[in-house]
C-alpha cells in the first residue's frame, strides 16, 4: 500500500504492508533512527512521535492510519543544525543521560510547550507521564523542560 | 579548571538529535535475525526436541551446543553455566536452540515450528525450599558460598547489652528495566569474531568470545554501541547474549543480530538478589550496640554467576555504617531452579541496608530512644573500626552527611509538627531516616588483581585522546574522564577526546561496575595525565630552551610569556620522537591490606556516605504510600561533575523508591509472570518524588581531586527511610518490600491485634 505523509517538513510516500508499525516504518524504512523501541506495547513512550499535534507511541500506531497526516520525530526538532531551544536545555540542564528515552521525552515536552507556553511543574509531570527514564529520577526532565519553556517565553 | 565545573556532556548533542547508534540503530548488509528457545520448565532433562517435518527449514540456522567449538560455558566466575543446555534444564528460559533467519517475521514463524518435550523433576523455587535440602541442585547443600565476619566475642558482647532484639527482614527480586533492551550483533572473519552491543565490560564480552572459539586477544573483538542504560544487568548477561550471536554468525558465515523485545529481557535475563536477612543485637538500654549477630541468605538462581561477589559486598556492609566490637556475620547464597541473578546496582548492599536500618527503627521503638539519637550514637566516625577491622582513617562523611540531612529537611521539626496534627486523619504524614554507606571499587583485593589499566594518547591535531574500556552508560564517563585529564595535562576540556571502547583500541581498565569508574579508572587516567605532562614539559623545555616551562590550559608559558600551543608541541614531538602515549596502572593505596582468608582488613579504600529523610503520606483507606519528598546529603569525596553526580543521586534515589514500594515479580512455577512493562511497574514522573540532593565533599586522597564512587549509594537509602516513615505516619512495621498496599494493610492489622 502507497501511503504518503509529511513527515519533519518533508512529503514522503511509502510503499508498506498496512498494517506495519509506524514505528518500523520510521527507522527500516525511512532510517529514523532516533524513535527507540523499548517495550513495544505502548507503556515507555520511547517511540513517542507528533502526529497532527499529538503525541503518539509510534508501536501503536498501523502505518496506514497516518495518510497525509504530519508527523513529527526527534530529528525534526534541531533546525539547520541548531538544537531546538529544548534540546538545548536539556543539555545544559542534565536531563539526557543514557540517552535512550530522550527522544520521547523531547516530543513528549515538544508537544506541551506548543499548546503551553508556561506549564507548570505538575503540567510538565503529567505530560511526561506515559515516557520512562530509569536514569534521571525525572528533576532534571522536568527541570530542562521549565527552563526550555522560560527561554521560549523570553 | 573544569573539575567542579557542570560542562556538557560529551556525547549530549547525539543523544538529543536521534544521531547516536544503538544496537538496534545499526543496519549490517546481510544481516541475520537470531533468537534463542528457551526452557519452559524450571528443572528436567531433555527428552526430544523436534522440528515441525511440513516447515521448510532450509532458510534457518539452527545452532544447539554440538555447535560451540570452544567449552560450553559463559566465561565468569566458575564453569558452571552452559551457554545452551545440553540434557539438563535448571531454570525456566535457559537457552537451549538459537535459530536465525532473513527477516524477524521467519525466525518467529520457526520458533512455533519446534516442540521440545522434558522429563520435568521437582524444582526448588525458594531459599526456604534450597536450605531444607529435600532436593540437591548445587553441590553437597545446595549453598553456592558461604562467608564469615567475626570480630570480638560474641558472648561477650551479648552480656554486655540490657537487651537482645531480634528482627527478620525480606527483600525481593528487582529487574534493572533499563530502557534499551539488551542486543548484540556478531560479524564473522575468516580469521575471527567481532561483536557490537550494548554493554557495561568490554571485556567480560571478549574473554567469553575468546573461550567460545578458542580465539587470540587480537581475533576477538567487542565495541560498545551506545548503551540506553546498564545498572548493572548490563554487566555479565552480555557475554551470553554476544556468544549466541557469534554462534549463530560462526555457523551461518552471516551477520547475525540478537534483540531481546522486553517480555523475553525481563523473563530471562538477571535480577537483584533477593534475600533474607536476620538480626541478632545486644544493646544497652542507653542505646549502644554491644553484640551483633546477623545471618544473610541470598538467592543466586541456578548458577553461580557473580553471586559470590554479591554475597562478600552484602556481608560485608550487613551491619551498617555502625560502631560494634562484637560482631558476627554469617552469610550464604544458595541455588534455586529460577534464573540466575546478578549484578544490579548496590550489589548486596540495599538488600542489606534495608534489614540493617530497619533493625535501627526497631531498637530505637523498643528502646524509647529516638531513631536519630541511636544513629548518632552508634555512627561510624574517623578512626572507628568497622565489622572486617578496618580502621577509617581518611574521607569519612559520616557526620557530615547526617547532620546535613536532618537540617535541611528539617527532620526533628517536621516529625514534631506531624504528631501534633495527627487525629482521624485519612491521610496520615510520616518522615523516616536512613543512614547508610558503600565501599567504592572492587571488594578487598579485587582492584590489586585487576590492575585497571587506562591511557592518554596524543592524535596527529594536537589533542589528547583518552583510552579506557570503561563504558559510558549514561552516568557521565566520558564527561568526568575528560574533565580530569584537562585538568590534570593542563589542556582544555574540548581538547580532550574519548576513544571509541573497542577492545582492539583500548587497554583494560577492568568492567563498568562497582562505582569505580570515576575512583578508581579516574586516578588511573589522572597518573597518566600527569607523566605525560612530564613529558612534554621536558621536551618542550628543551625545544624553547626554557627550563621553568609549564602546560596551562593548552598553551606552553613560561613567566608571563605564551611560548607555544600545546598542538604545535605536540607536532614536533610526533616529527622528531614519533607516537607520545602514556600507559597508567591502577595500584592499592599504600597501608591498604585485606585478607582472603580471615575476610577481614580494608574492605574498601574508602567508603562513601549517605543519609536520606523521606516524607511519605499514606492513604489509611487504600494503604497506598505517596512519597512526597526525599532529601538526601551525600559524601562522595569529590564531585568532578555536580551536575551529573546530582543526576546518578536523583536517579539511583528513584530506582531504591520503586525498590521500597512497587516493583516486585510474580512467580509461577519457577517463571515470571509479569514480564511486561503493563505489569511490572516501575516509578513514572507522577510517582516521582521532589528531591532535594545536598552533596558532601569530604576528599578522599588517593582519589582523582578527592573523588570516590557515587554511582550505587543512591540505590542503599530510600528503601528503609521510606518503610521508616510509613512507621512514623502508621505506627505499623513493615519488615518485608515493597510496602505495597497489601502488605501495609497487613501490618497495620497486625499492630491493632496486638493493641487490642
Amino acid at each position: 500500500m502507497k501511503i504518503e505523509f509529511q513527515i519533519n517538513g518533508a512529503t514522503r510516500v511509502i510503499d508498506s504492508p498496512p498494517m506495519r508499525r509506524l514505528l518500523d516504518v520510521l527507522r527500516e524504512d525511512l532510517r529514523l533512527t532516533g524513535t527507540k523501541e523499548g517495550c513495544g506495547e505502548g507503556e515507555c513512550g520511547a517511540c513517542s512521535v507528533i502526529i497532527n499535534g499529538e503525541v503518539i507511541n509510534s508501536c501503536l500506531v498501523p502505518v496506514c492510519q497516518t495518510t497525509g497526516a504530519i508527523i513529527t520525530t526527534v530529528e525534526g526538532l534541531a533546525k539547520d543544525a541548531r538544537l531546538d531551544p529544548l534540546q538545548q536545555a536539556f543539555l545544559e540542564a542534565g536531563g539526557a543521560q543514557c540517552g535512550i528515552c530522550t527522544p520521547g521525552m523531547l516530543i513528549a515536552a515538544r508537544a506541551l510547550l506548543d499548546l503551553t507556553a508556561q506549564p507548570t511543574r505538575d503540567e510538565i509531570k503529567e505530560a511526561i507521564a506515559g515516557n520512562l527514564c530509569r536514569c534521571t529520577g525525572y528533576v532534571k526532565i522536568i527541570d530542562a523542560i521549565e527552563r526550555a519553556s522560560l527561554i521560549r517565553t523570553r | 579548571m573544569v573539575v567542579g565545573q557542570n560542562v556538557l556532556r560529551k556525547e549530549g548533542v547525539e543523544k538529543l538529535t536521534g544521531a547516536a547508534r544503538y544496537i538496534d540503530d545499526i543496519a549490517i548488509e546481510g544481516v541475520l535475525y537470531g533468537k534463542t528457545i528457551r526452557s519452559s520448565v524450571a528443572r528436567g532433562l531433555i527428552k526430544s526436541i523436534s522440528f515441525d517435518p511440513r516447515f521448510d527449514w532450509s532458510p534457518i540456522t539452527v545452532c544447539d551446543w554440538r555447535d560451540i567449538p570452544g567449552e560450553n560455558f559463559v566465561a565468569l566466575i566458575e564453569q558452571d553455566q552452559p551457554l545452551l543446555a545440553e540434557r539438563e534444564i535448571r531454570h525456566a528460559e535457559e537457552p537451549i536452540l538459537l535459530i536465525a533467519a532473513e527477516s524477524r517475521a521467519l525466525v518467529e514463524e520457526a520458533a512455533s515450528r519446534i516442540r521440545i518435550e522434558y522429563e520435568e523433576l521437582p524444582a526448588v523455587l525458594s531459599m526456604e525450599e534450597s536450605l531444607a535440602c529435600r532436593e540437591i541442585i548445587y553441590g553437597p547443600d545446595n549453598v553456592f558460598k558461604r562467608f564469615l565476619i567475626a570480630r570480638g566475642d560474641i558472648d561477650d558482647g551479648i552480656s554486655q547489652g540490657d537487651v537482645i532484639i531480634e528482627g527478620e527482614y525480606r527483600v525481593p527480586h528487582q529487574e534493572q528495566l533499563y530502557i534499551e533492551p539488551q542486543g548484540m550483533i556478531a560479524v564473522p572473519s575468516d580469521t575471527g569474531m567481532t561483536v557490537l552491543g550494548s554493554m557495561q565490560c568490554p571485556y567480560y564480552v571478549h574473554k567469553a568470545l575468546k573461550q567460545l572459539f578458542n580465539l587470540s586477544d587480537e581475533r576477538a573483538v567487542v565495541i560498545q554501541t551506545t548503551t540506553g542504560g546498564g545498572f548493572g544487568g548490563k554487566e555479565e548477561y552480555p557475554s551470553m547474549i554476544a556468544c549466541h550471536a557469534a554462534l549463530l554468525a560462526h555457523k551461518a558465515r552471516r551477520p547475525v543480530k540478537i534483540i531481546y523485545d522486553r517480555a523475553e529481557d525481563i523473563a530471562a535475563t538477571t535480577k537483584r538478589h533477593p534475600g533474607v536477612i536476620r538480626h541478632r543485637t545486644a544493646v544497652t538500654r542507653d542505646g549502644r550496640l554491644t553484640a551483633s549477630e546477623i545471618d544473610v541468605v541470598l538467592d543466586g538462581g541456578a548458577y553461580v554467576t557473580l553471586t559470590p561477589v554479591v554475597l562478600s559486598r552484602a556481608a560485608i556492609h550487613a551491619l551498617g555504617p555502625y560502631r560494634c566490637e562484637h560482631v558476627r556475620i554469617t552469610a550464604r547464597a544458595v541455588a534455586t531452579n529460577t534464573p540466575p541473578n546478578g549484578a544490579f546496582r548496590g550489589f548486596g548492599a540495599p538488600q542489606v541496608a534495608f534489614a540493617y536500618e530497619m533493625q535501627m527503627e526497631k531498637i530505637a521503638l523498643r528502646l524509647g530512644i529516638d531513631p536519630l539519637e541511636l544513629r548518632r550514637i552508634n555512627m561510624l566516625k574517623e578512626g572507628d573500626i568497622t565489622a572486617t577491622g578496618q580502621r577509617l582513617q581518611w574521607s569519612v562523611g559520616s557526620e557530615d552527611v547526617l547532620n546535613t540531612v536532618v537540617e535541611r529537611s528539617r527532620f526533628e521539626e517536621k516529625r514534631a509538627e506531624i504528631q501534633s496534627e495527627r487525629a482521624s486523619s485519612h491521610k496520615r504524614r510520616g518522615l523516616g531516616l536512613s543512614f547508610f554507606f558503600h565501599g567504592a571499587g572492587f571488594t578487598g583485593s579485587g582492584e590489586a588483581k585487576m590492575k585497571a589499566r587506562a591511557g592518554i594518547e596524543i592524535t596527529p591535531e594536537g589533542r589528547a585522546r583518552v583510552l579506557s574500556s570503561s563504558t559510558e552508560i549514561g552516568q557521565g564517563t566520558q564527561t568526568i574522564f575528560c574533565q580530569i585529564v584537562a585538568d590534570e595535562l593542563g589542556l582544555v576540556f574540548d581538547d580532550i577526546e574519548i576513544e571509541e571502547t573497542d577492545t582492539s583500541r583500548v587497554p583494560d581498565s577492568g568492567p563498568t561496575v562497582a562505582s569505580r569508574t570515576c575512583m578508581v579508572v579516574g586516578r588511573v587516567l589522572q597518573l597518566a595525565a600527569r607523566e605525560m605532562k612530564e613529558r612534554i614539559k621536558l621536551f618542550a623545555a628543551e625545544l624553547y630552551g626554557a627550563p621553568e616551562i609549564d602546560l596551562i590550559e593548552g598553551h606552553f608559558i613560561e613567566g608571563e610569556k605564551v611560548l607555544a600551543s600545546f598542538a604545535e608541541v605536540a607536532r614536533h614531538y610526533a616529527a622528531q620522537r614519533g607516537e607520545l602515549k602514556v600507559e597508567s596502572q591502577y595500584a592499592s593505596p599504600k597501608g591498604v591490606e585485606w585478607d582472603d582468608q580471615t575476610y577481614s582488613g580494608d574492605a574498601y579504600p574508602a567508603f562513601s556516605w549517605g543519609a536520606e529523610v523521606a516524607e511519605v503520606e499514606v492513604d489509611m483507606d487504600t494503604f497506598e504510600v505517596s512519597v512526597l519528598k526525599i532529601t538526601t546529603a551525600q559524601d562522595i569525596g569529590r564531585a568532578i561533575h555536580p551536575l551529573l553526580a546530582a543526576g546518578q543521586i536523583e536517579g539511583g534515589t528513584l530506582q531504591a523508591v520503586g525498590y521500597g514500594i512497587m516493583e516486585e515479580l510474580v512467580w509461577d512455577r519457577g517463571r515470571i509472570v509479569n514480564r511486561m512493562l503493563t505489569n511490572y511497574i516501575i516509578p513514572t514522573s507522577m510517582d516521582a518524588p521532589e528531591m532535594e540532593t545536598i552533596i558532601v565533599e569530604k576528599e578522599y586522597p588517593h582519589g582523582p581531586f578527592g573523588a570516590k564512587g557515587v554511582g550505587e549509594l543512591p540505590m542503599d537509602g530510600a528503601a528503609p527511610a521510606i518503610a521508616a516513615a510509613v512507621l512514623n505516619a502508621t505506627g505499623a512495621f513493615v519488615s518485608e518490600i515493597p510496602v505495597t498496599p497489601e502488605r501495609l494493610m497487613m501490618a497495620v492489622e497486625e499492630l491493632k491485634a496486638s493493641v487490642s
